[in-house]
């Protein structure tokens, strides 16, 4: 059963990609508002990938990015990033810091279902 | 020598009679010769016909054959074009069923509290999230003064968006009418100009208008507006302004209970004195 942290300070965000994430079958979706919360949730529990927006308080996606890399126990999890920042560099220097995909908002439900499930399948 | 005239006669007879026994063997070996030359003929002709009858056979399970490939071939024509559209009215229904989840959650959320506050935050996050824009203003109208207010902004100040009286302008006739705006250049101009959106919704409770959405840019990757972003607009239309509406009610009916309770507290204590 995959286990799936999407950090989002958002709720509307949040409940609206934990609804797409529900449609692959046994997954599980862990809700974090803020890196922090994220790396919080990430000491108590399974990660198998992890949904992450940038522009966040107390600890921005970007950074939780950077930490999750700098961690030998969660380096290998599958980071996809989705922000309202669509601009190239922002996308670059994400998957420069670690991010193995870049999603831009508003999302396309399919987009991100095929995302999540090929970065499952690695 | 009459012994020996009737000895010659004997033997010339014999001779005549050998003579014809081979003259008639001759014609019975050419008559077997003639039958079996014959009998050759008939094989032939009943391996021929025989050949051809098989030939006909197979000639009809051929065409037979034929038929049905081509019924077969008809068949997965028709299939794989049944296949086609199965594979478009999936996507299609996935489709659907994503947009119907996107105006459920803003549906959800816009009636998830009745704080006023987060009502607000929560139509700006779904402007934002999931319509795509990047600078809006959402002004309410004052019924005292009759204008529309702006109380909530996102990437310009709140104090940039403009006061407008209704009727004026291109945001004060959508609060007029009641119409959505949607301007054919959806780029909009380099610089901001807070009278000139590039989309305004009206936020109506059935007829009557509260206030207006005015939206002046969208992201970056936004590209143009799709058939669920429409049906968000509608959405908000109706649904955030009813979700802003009683939101305000509540909060004032709230903050009256409390003046209220306060008095009566302020009654109850005067006769102890």
């Amino acid at each position: 059963m995959p286990n799936i942290l999407v950090v989002e300070d958002s709720p509307t965000m949040r409940q609206l990609i934990s609804f797409a994430i529900k449609r692959i079958p046994n997954s599980h979706v862990i809700e974090a508002t803020d890196g922090v919360d994220a790396l919080k949730k990430l000491s108590s529990g399974k990660v198998d990938l992890i949904l992450a927006d940038i522009n966040m308080p107390v600890m921005d996606g970007l950074k939780l990015v950077s930490l999750v890399r700098g961690n030998p126990a969660y380096k290998s999890i599958p980071v996809i990033i989705v922000t309202t920042e669509g601009a190239e560099e922002d996308r670059k220097r994400a998957l420069s810091i670690g991010a193995n995909a870049y999603l831009p908002k508003p999302i396309q439900t399919q987009e991100l279902i095929r995302l999540v499930n090929t970065y499952l399948a690695h | 020598m009459e012994k020996e005239t009737g000895f010659v006669g004997k033997a010339e007879e014999f001779l005549q009679m050998f003579k014809k026994g081979e003259e008639f063997t001759k014609e019975l070996l050419k008559e077997n010769e003639k039958l079996r030359y014959r009998i050759a003929q008939m094989e032939e002709s009943i391996q021929r016909s025989a050949d051809e009858a098989r030939i006909k056979l197979y000639e009809n399970r051929i065409g037979l054959l034929e038929e049905e490939l081509n019924s077969l071939k008809k068949r997965f024509r028709q299939v794989e074009e049944e296949n086609k559209d199965f594979a478009s009215k999936y996507i299609e229904v996935e489709e659907e069923n994503n947009n119907l989840a996107n105006l459920y959650v803003a549906s959800y959320q816009l009636h998830s509290t009745l704080d006023f506050s987060e009502v607000l935050r929560i139509v700006l996050e779904i402007i934002i999230n999931l319509i795509g824009a990047e600078k809006f203003a959402v002004l309410l109208i004052d019924e005292k003064t009759n204008e529309l207010v702006p109380v909530s902004a996102e990437g310009m100040a709140v104090s940039d968006a403009p006061k407008v009286k209704i009727g004026q302008g291109r945001i004060g006739s959508v609060a007029k009418e009641g119409e959505s705006f949607f301007s054919d250049d959806l780029a909009g101009a380099a610089e901001l100009n807070p009278l000139e959106p590039i989309v305004c919704i009206p936020l109506k409770i059935k007829e009557h208008v509260i206030g207006v959405i005015s939206i002046y840019k969208l992201l970056t990757q936004k590209e143009g507006f799709t058939n669920v972003d429409y049906e968000l607009f509608n959405l908000l239309a109706g649904h955030a302004a009813t979700a802003i509406f009683s939101s305000k009610l509540y909060t004032q009916s709230e903050r009256k209970l409390t003046t209220i309770q306060s008095f009566l507290d302020l009654l109850k204590e005067k006769p102890r004195k």
